[in-house]
């Protein structure tokens, strides 16, 4: 399935943040590639580390006190993390373009979107003003905002929720990008306009061969989107899989309890949904064994002892965790 | 916008009648004017009682409100005090633009203040630009490096200015720069008027003397602006729409001056169209410590001598660019930001 080029790829990513309080170990050690025009999802619960991971590879995280302790991330061959501002300011918006969660507040206020939308074109393909302007009516169109010519000289106070998401993504095409990182570009929709966003970004995915990442921590969300599923925890990859195994077989205790506390049409209703026990890790203190260890209801001593490495499991699926959950019994 | 424009100019009307009623009130006790007339000399009492008749200080005060207000032509004073009224009066009122005449000078006050006026828009001017160039260039550059060395040297120096009297800093300054500087064999900097009476008027000597009297008034609104300022463009530049304009590639001068800082400038401006009108009353301990024939100087000199025309006319007009600045602000605002709308 996966000949198509590697056109991101991710080694042993680290991100830490110094604040008073200590260090927090955001991400530890993330790996992950990306293919050309491929979707994969990244899922996880709230701070877990998905969206400073693909900040870190945007470069967007601020320093101090944000720190990226180690790690490559090779876009075509070229280590963002070893590039030059000046080098990342070429790749952000043209080569690599990012979505935010809150279109209200990642949208400056006091410009229109129009000016907003412009501002890559400029930077970027040197357009001047009237290529440009035709260009954000050409974009806003393919996002499905009616009537561009004057809706373009609104402010995003102007625009509804699904309206400013769509700007949004019109704003991360506007330089045709080989990858598209969207970062929960849902979370603050109603469902009906999520559905939408998500139809829009599948359609202008497949015809723009666009390579995406989705951040979300909304696995309902996942399943008609995604060719590949990245679950996150604890600022570390738990486990990876296409969509379909994941959902139909998955591996880590984490995936599962995840799965349990999803609701679906194709089972029984008057099932209870599992909530997770426990609270999510505290990532001030150095990661030791298994992160997902206090909340699992399979661990035994090695988890909390020794962090399980991802482990092939099966075809192109991946897991970490000491723990075989289809046999029931630890593996060796 | 233009009916905003005009329901606000409309609103400061009753406005100003009140600021005008209270400021007149208070002139009553800022000293009788007639006391001080005879110079060294004991005015005699008879003397006295004509003068309070001839500048109808002898009246209840809602009345010599009036008359200041609306004029007094249409009535008749008893000057020699007889008991009959037979002399017309001839003051027209602030309402027909006549603010009378100054009570120790006896020159009409429009001419009092118009002399003056121009050296302190001058001055006021001058101070205004350095003000807000080195407050921009203070506050942008230290938001930028927060937490830096230079931050943390321009925070200390910012604080200690901020906290230093006026007249100490313009003494120092003297010290250093007239005084010393004399003394070292160094050009120094005049300390006293607007220029050499030997030398003329000429704009060189007015440049020349305005040095010290500029940085006196700038060095306090500089450190505290620019605090402003730091704080308001920290603020911006940890705003989501600030990473989503670094998210497009944009480069760093674009981000900082159109998307921060234009998202900045709004709590800046309510400051700066605040502290605005009181730089046209002319700063009085400045002026005063450097001579400069300006608003602060003449206010200071008629306040004392309790001459309540000339005063009224400084502070109605400080009260009438308050109104106007303000009004100038909110337009402003909804200028920098889409979401103000004003009907």
């Amino acid at each position: 399935m996966n000949r198509r080029q590697v056109i991101l790829d991710l080694k042993d990513l680290r991100t830490r943040f110094h604040i008073a309080e200590g260090t927090v170990y955001a991400v530890n050690g993330v790996s992950l590639t990306l293919h050309e025009c491929e979707t994969i999802a990244i899922v996880g619960e709230s701070g877990c580390g998905k969206s400073v991971t693909m900040l870190s590879v945007m470069g967007l995280i601020p320093v101090p006190p944000g720190e990226i302790v180690s790690g490559q991330a090779f876009y075509r061959n070229r280590d963002l993390l070893a590039l030059s501002e000046a080098e990342m300011e070429h790749i952000r918006g043209k080569e690599i373009a990012m979505v935010f969660q809150d279109p209200m507040t990642a949208l400056n206020p006091v410009l229109t979107i129009g000016r907003q939308i412009s501002e890559p074109l400029r930077v970027h393909l040197n357009m001047d003003r009237a290529a440009a302007q035709q260009r954000v009516i050409e974009l806003l169109e393919q996002v499905g905002i009616p009537d561009p010519k004057n809706r373009m000289n609104d402010y995003p106070h102007q625009f509804s929720g699904g309206m400013r998401q769509r700007a949004m993504l019109a704003m991360a095409l506007a330089c045709a990008p080989s990858v598209l990182i969207a970062d929960e570009p849902t979370t603050a929709l109603d469902v009906t306009i999520q559905a939408q966003i998500v139809e829009l970004v599948t359609r202008l995915r497949d015809a723009l061969c666009m390579a995406v990442i989705w951040i979300t921590h909304d696995l309902g969300v996942v399943a008609g989107l995604a060719e590949r599923v990245i679950v996150m925890y604890a600022g570390m990859v738990v486990e990876e899989a296409n969509v379909d195994d994941l959902y139909d077989d998955p591996r880590h205790p984490y995936t599962l309890s995840l799965l349990a506390a999803l609701p679906r049409i194709d089972r029984r209703r008057d099932r209870r949904l599992k909530s997770i026990p426990g609270a999510p890790p505290n990532l001030l203190v150095a990661p030791h064994g298994c992160p997902f260890a206090p909340r699992c209801e399979f661990a035994f001593d090695r988890c909390r002892i020794e962090t399980p490495p991802l482990l092939p499991v099966a075809i192109e699926h991946r897991a970490r965790c000491w723990y075989d959950v289809v046999n029931g019994r630890p593996f060796e | 916008m233009t009916r905003y424009i005009f329901r606000r100019l409309l609103q400061a009307i009753p406005l100003l009648f009140v600021i005008s009623l209270v400021l007149f009130v208070l002139m009553q006790n800022m000293g009788d004017p007639i006391a001080t007339m005879g110079g060294r000399n004991v005015t005699r009492s008879a003397d006295r009682e004509r003068l309070k008749r001839q500048l109808g200080l002898d009246k209840p005060i809602i009345v010599q409100y009036l008359y200041w207000l609306v004029g007094n032509d249409w009535t008749k004073t008893d000057l020699d005090g007889d008991g009959v009224a037979e002399t017309p009066g001839v003051r027209r009122g602030v309402l027909r633009g006549d603010f009378g005449l100054s009570l120790v000078n006896k020159k009409p006050v429009t001419q009092v203040i118009g002399e003056r006026l121009p050296n302190t828009l001058l001055l006021m001017l001058t101070a205004e630009a350095f003000i807000l160039i080195f407050a921009l260039l203070i506050g942008i550059y230290s938001a930028l490096r927060q937490y830096s060395t230079f931050d943390n040297i321009i925070t200390t120096v910012t604080f200690l200015f901020y906290s230093m009297p006026v007249f100490f800093f313009a003494l120092v300054a003297m010290y250093i720069f007239a005084v010393n500087f004399k003394k070292w064999g160094l050009p120094y900097l005049p300390t006293v008027g607007m220029f050499e009476p030997t030398a003329g008027k000429t704009p060189l000597q007015v440049a020349w003397h305005m040095v010290l009297p500029t940085a006196t008034l700038s060095f306090g609104f500089i450190a505290g602006y620019s605090r402003y300022i730091r704080s308001a463009m920290l603020e911006a530049l940890g705003q989501d729409y600030v990473r989503t304009a670094k998210a497009k590639g944009l480069p760093r001068p674009e981000i900082v001056y159109i998307h921060a800082l234009k998202n900045a400038a709004l709590p800046i401006v309510t400051i700066i169209a605040l502290d605005l009108p009181f730089l046209l009353g002319g700063a009085i301990v400045t002026e005063r410590i450097f001579g400069w024939p300006g608003m602060g100087r003449l206010f200071l000199d008629h306040v004392s001598r309790g001459d309540t025309p000339v005063v009224m006319g400084i502070l109605m007009m400080i009260a009438v660019a308050a109104v106007i600045f303000q009004l100038i602000a909110d337009i402003l605002y909804a200028w920098l930001d889409p979401r103000i709308r004003y009907t």
